[in-house]
């Protein structure tokens, strides 16, 4: 386990150095080793987590440690399915990193026994989480695009064309792509959502009890639902979007962690070191 | 390098010959064809001289005509644009040629000699390769990573060949020139990012839409640039184009020639719903769009960006339009200094280029090297014995009782079967077995027995 982990961050490493490499020389080469390494590290977080899951029969998402490698293998997981579909080569130096850091601080995280058997065998509690990582990590993506597009707009209003203008794709294929994640993370989100509230009733009796990470979780899923909602009704497009993408993730960010570290509540075991 | 002395027929014996030769590397006793360009361009003469030196394509098959009946001459092209002349020639007697060539174009463009030739450059050897090379990687041009250039020399070669004036020398050094051109084309930026306002235009508005199909675009006014920049649009297969003008008379004109609609200036705030890309260059003193139209027009259009190109000087764009989300504003100073930053792009790879021109230099000098006598007996003659050798060696092994006498036979055998069938092809080369261009012989000498090992 501690192995395969290794060898997941050194990989993703590599990547991240593909990718950078490729954002300064602009070689293909240097995209390929990117999207190959990238790859082996992604192959490598697999297995880390079916070893896990086999070990203990149980989602490995029982700690803080576990969950950070399921969250970094989600963004993979999404900038792989990403890169299929579009050909936005230049995310790689963002999410390459983003998941090698993820991992990293995984690992700095001791290892510890843990101890809630029955609570994590279900079915839904497996769709509950598998759904709301993949969610946040197409969230976790469109940020970067965001970032990127924000980049570019820059560029072309300042009319100073330096060194992204020339590698970063058009404002439209950005905006699209940007669009397409939040879509894709707003449905997962959502089945995510409903899987937990489904799994809340078989363990707790109820489906709403008003936990941090529940609220903070809805508030998250109507910041992206009313990013969609003024996208398709009023053309909320571009910039704002862009910008709304970000701030979306800073919640996300919050619900995942903050809620925990800040707030008490029945979420808080899965994210304790 | 080596060279055959005036008058060495009398040494037969190969191995001595080479032995002797071996030690003449004085470039100076050089005696193989060399390479001559001459020529002029836009650096160094005026358009008054150059316009008087152009040659048109009938001219130029008919100075490649007149050129090869000089002698001394064996090979010749010539390479003539708006931007330059340039007679590439291939000699054993630099100074005749470049005397004949000068003469020619004195003669046949009836302007004296005096009057040209301090704008001529003169190149040999490595010199003009590279030169050459130069020219058509576009490193040379007014306006570097242009691609036109590469096409016209294709024709020079192309009636040089017509005219039987390019032979093994000159046909190498074209096709080199032409896979070395490409190859810079491809591997290096020379020829990327636009360098023409229109051409900016276009790639600015890839930037913002990515694609330009089925973008709509709405032309205000008229003007030259502003309709090459339409033109443009169209090849990038945008929709609608809509015509507006101050004389409705002019935009229905000029709608039909971009089969277009033509639409009153008093609707341009209107199609501001419908169009993608606006081009205005109107002579208009004032402003004609100002940000409060097209803020209201952005909601109306569910803030699909809008891209303005204003060409015009007055502005007609008011440029706070630009402070609008999904808005951009280009205006015709804006689009120059993009233009500016490309062309510095541009010769920032020109210096990358110049590597791959470095090494093709060398290579081809190489090749061009050894398409002399001396070294293509010493090639062949060591191909030979590679061969030889290793046969030999395979022999002996399979017959590994022989007696050291037996051994010798074998070895003395070999060397002399060797030595009989160079004998023939040596004197060939080395004599006036053929006549005419020995680069001929040589090079098939080479191709034949595959000792350039491409």
């Amino acid at each position: 386990m501690e192995i395969i982990n290794n060898f997941t961050i050194f990989f993703y490493l590599l990547s991240t150095a593909g990718y950078v490499g490729f954002l300064f020389f602009q070689k293909n080469a240097l995209n390929k080793a990117g999207k190959y390494f990238l790859l082996a590290g992604f192959l490598c977080n697999t297995l880390a987590i079916i070893y896990g899951f086999v070990l203990s029969g149980q989602m490995p998402a029982r700690d803080l440690r576990e969950t950070l490698c399921i969250a970094s293998w989600a963004v993979v997981c999404a900038f792989l399915l990403l890169q299929y579909k579009f050909q936005l080569k230049i995310l790689g130096v963002y999410a390459a990193p983003l998941a090698a850091v993820i991992m990293i601080i995984s690992y700095q995280l001791p290892v510890k026994p843990v101890s809630s058997p029955d609570l994590f065998k279900s079915f839904w509690l497996f769709l509950h989480i598998v759904f709301i990582f993949m969610g946040e990590a197409a969230f976790a993506l469109a940020c970067g695009v965001g970032f990127l597009y924000l980049l570019q707009e820059r560029a072309i209003k300042s009319k100073r064309h330096g060194f992204f203008f020339k590698r970063l794709p058009s404002l439209d294929l950005l905006d699209t792509t940007g669009y397409i994640c939040i879509i894709s993370g707003f449905t997962l989100l959502t089945v995510g959502l409903i899987a937990g509230f489904v799994y809340a009733k078989s363990i707790w009796g109820k489906f709403w009890s008003a936990d941090p990470k529940e609220i903070w979780s809805v508030i998250t899923w109507l910041i992206y639902a009313i990013l969609l909602h003024e996208r398709l009704t009023v053309g909320w497009r571009g910039r704002r979007s862009a910008v709304m993408a970000i701030v979306g993730f800073m919640v996300v960010l919050f619900t995942f962690l903050g809620v925990n570290f800040l707030l008490k509540g029945h979420h808080g075991e899965f994210t304790r070191w | 390098m080596v060279n055959l002395p005036a008058g060495d027929n009398r040494i037969t014996d190969q191995t001595r010959l080479i032995k002797v030769l071996e030690h003449q590397t004085d470039p100076l006793l050089i005696g193989m064809k060399q390479i001559v360009l001459l020529g002029l361009n836009h650096k160094t003469a005026p358009v008054s001289i150059r316009e008087c030196l152009a040659f048109s394509k009938e001219e130029s098959i008919e100075a490649l005509k007149s050129l090869k009946t000089f002698s001394g001459l064996n090979e010749a092209a010539l390479i003539s644009t708006c931007n330059r002349i340039e007679v590439i020639m291939v000699t054993d007697n630099d100074s005749k040629a470049l005397k004949t060539a000068k003469t020619y174009l004195s003669n046949s463009k009836k302007i004296p000699i005096t009057q040209f030739e301090d704008s001529l450059y003169i190149f040999h050897g490595e010199h003009a390769v590279r030169h050459l090379f130069e020219v058509a990687a576009s490193l040379d041009s007014m306006i570097v990573g242009e691609p036109q250039i590469l096409g016209q020399i294709k024709d020079a070669y192309r009636r040089a060949i017509s005219t039987k004036t390019s032979g093994v020398i000159l046909n190498r050094l074209f096709h080199k020139t032409f896979f070395i051109a490409k190859k810079i084309r491809h591997e290096t930026g020379i020829g990327d990012h636009a360098v023409s306002i229109s051409y900016a235009a276009i790639e600015l508005g890839k930037k913002i839409f990515g694609s330009l199909e089925g973008k709509n675009v709405l032309l205000v006014g008229a003007g030259e640039m502003a309709e090459l920049a339409v033109e443009h649009l169209i090849r990038n297969r945008t929709d609608k184009i809509f015509v507006a003008n101050r004389t409705f008379q002019r935009a229905l004109k000029l709608a039909k020639s971009f089969k277009g609609q033509a639409v009153h200036f008093e609707e341009i705030p209107d199609y501001l719903q419908h169009a993608d890309i606006i081009i205005s260059s109107t002579g208009s003193s004032d402003f004609i769009l100002f940000k409060d139209q097209v803020k209201n027009i952005m909601r109306q259009r569910k803030n699909r960006p809008l891209f303005f190109i204003d060409i015009a000087v007055p502005r007609d764009i008011d440029p706070n339009i630009n402070r609008i989300t999904n808005a951009y504003v280009y205006d015709i100073d804006d689009l120059k200094s993009v233009i500016e930053e490309n062309i510095e792009d541009r010769n920032r790879e020109a210096t990358k280029a110049k590597r791959f021109i470095d090494e093709a230099v060398i290579r081809f000098q190489q090749w061009h090297e050894s398409l002399d006598v001396v070294p293509t007996i010493k090639d062949l003659r060591k191909k030979m014995e590679y061969i030889a050798e290793n046969e030999i060696k395979k022999t002996f092994k399979s017959l590994p009782n022989l007696s050291a006498k037996e051994y010798d036979a074998i070895s003395r055998m070999t060397e002399a079967i060797m030595n009989k069938f160079l004998h023939d092809p040596t004197l060939y080369l080395k004599n006036e077995g053929y006549h005419g261009d020995k680069s001929i012989g040589l090079d098939l000498t080479r191709k034949l027995f595959n000792l350039d090992q491409e």
